[in-house]
């Protein structure tokens, strides 16, 4: 991903501040499937990135900030746009204030053990191809989530809508 | 869909002992806590069989699995039959990613739920 990644054609990200209320999880939802739509991603990629981000959001909201919903999130998406020689990409950067912890202490957990709850580091370790927690310099901690686009060529992935379109089937603008 | 949150949860009982539940928009962490009551206060002695209809939800967060596994475990304790019907391919795709798509009874329609 990261050597592939150097070669798309990069264009600026946009960087948002949103305050730690669910209710504005839907904003951040659409946003980021909005710009995966136009880097390359089709229909059911798109939900499945603005789910990961979903899932990392509500871990700030719920672990980090204890459900105060008064607190800063920053959102960055750098859209990765196709060119001749490469496919798109998303990377999704997530940033808080939160209390700092061990980023090798945050794994998911054993599926097999079915109960409410604990998915969302394993969601987002599925749908996207890097998912990478750190300490941010000072306080808070970052999360980096990245994602190419899949070659026009590859076959749909389990449970791809089939009315939707694809990358092949899209012209990316 | 509904838009705003007033409207969010629809009951129904179309028959003695079967009540069917349908969220009328997506299901994440702002909403998720209004299912779950919803669900719970239904989920009592009496009933036979539950059916949740996803048909207007587009979107689905791990919040909302939980609330679902957690509607999934208190209706076994009770021999409640739970089913989930009209799931839209992008609600599915969640729970094969959470592989829970075993876990629970899914049924294509309201209509094969009400019949199985």
């Amino acid at each position: 991903m990261k050597k592939k990644a150097a070669q798309h054609t990069e264009v600026k990200p946009i960087k948002i501040e949103l305050v730690s209320d669910p209710m504005y999880l839907c904003g951040a939802r659409e946003l980021v499937s909005c710009i995966a739509h136009r880097v390359g991603f089709g229909d059911m990629e798109c939900s499945k990135i603005a789910l990961a981000l979903d899932e990392a959001m509500c871990n700030v909201i719920r672990h980090g900030y204890q459900r105060q919903t008064d607190r800063p999130i920053w959102l960055t998406i750098y859209p990765q746009k196709p060119d001749e020689t490469t496919f798109g990409g998303i990377e999704i950067v997530i940033e808080d204030e939160a209390k700092q912890i061990n980023p090798d202490t945050i794994i998911g957990r054993d599926l097999s053990d079915i109960k409410p709850g604990g998915l969302g580091v394993h969601i987002m370790r599925e749908v996207m191809d890097e998912v990478l927690f750190e300490k941010r310099k000072g306080k808070g901690m970052r999360l980096r989530m990245s994602k190419s686009a899949p070659r026009p060529d590859q076959a749909p992935r389990i449970g791809q809508i089939s009315s939707g379109s694809t990358p092949a089937q899209r012209q990316v603008s | 869909m509904a838009s705003s949150d007033n409207d969010f949860i629809r009951t129904e009982q179309p028959a003695a002992g079967v009540v069917v539940i349908s969220p009328m928009a997506d299901v994440d962490m702002s909403r998720s806590p209004v299912l779950r009551t919803a669900i719970k206060g239904e989920l009592k002695a009496g009933l036979d069989r539950m059916i949740i209809d996803l048909s207007d939800v587009q979107y689905m967060d791990s919040s909302g699995l939980a609330t679902l596994v957690e509607a999934m475990r208190i209706a076994k304790t009770q021999s409640i039959a739970l089913h989930l019907a009209s799931m839209t391919p992008k609600v599915r795709a969640i729970f094969e990613i959470a592989r829970l798509d075993a876990f629970f009874s899914i049924k294509d329609s309201r209509q094969e739920a009400l019949d199985s």
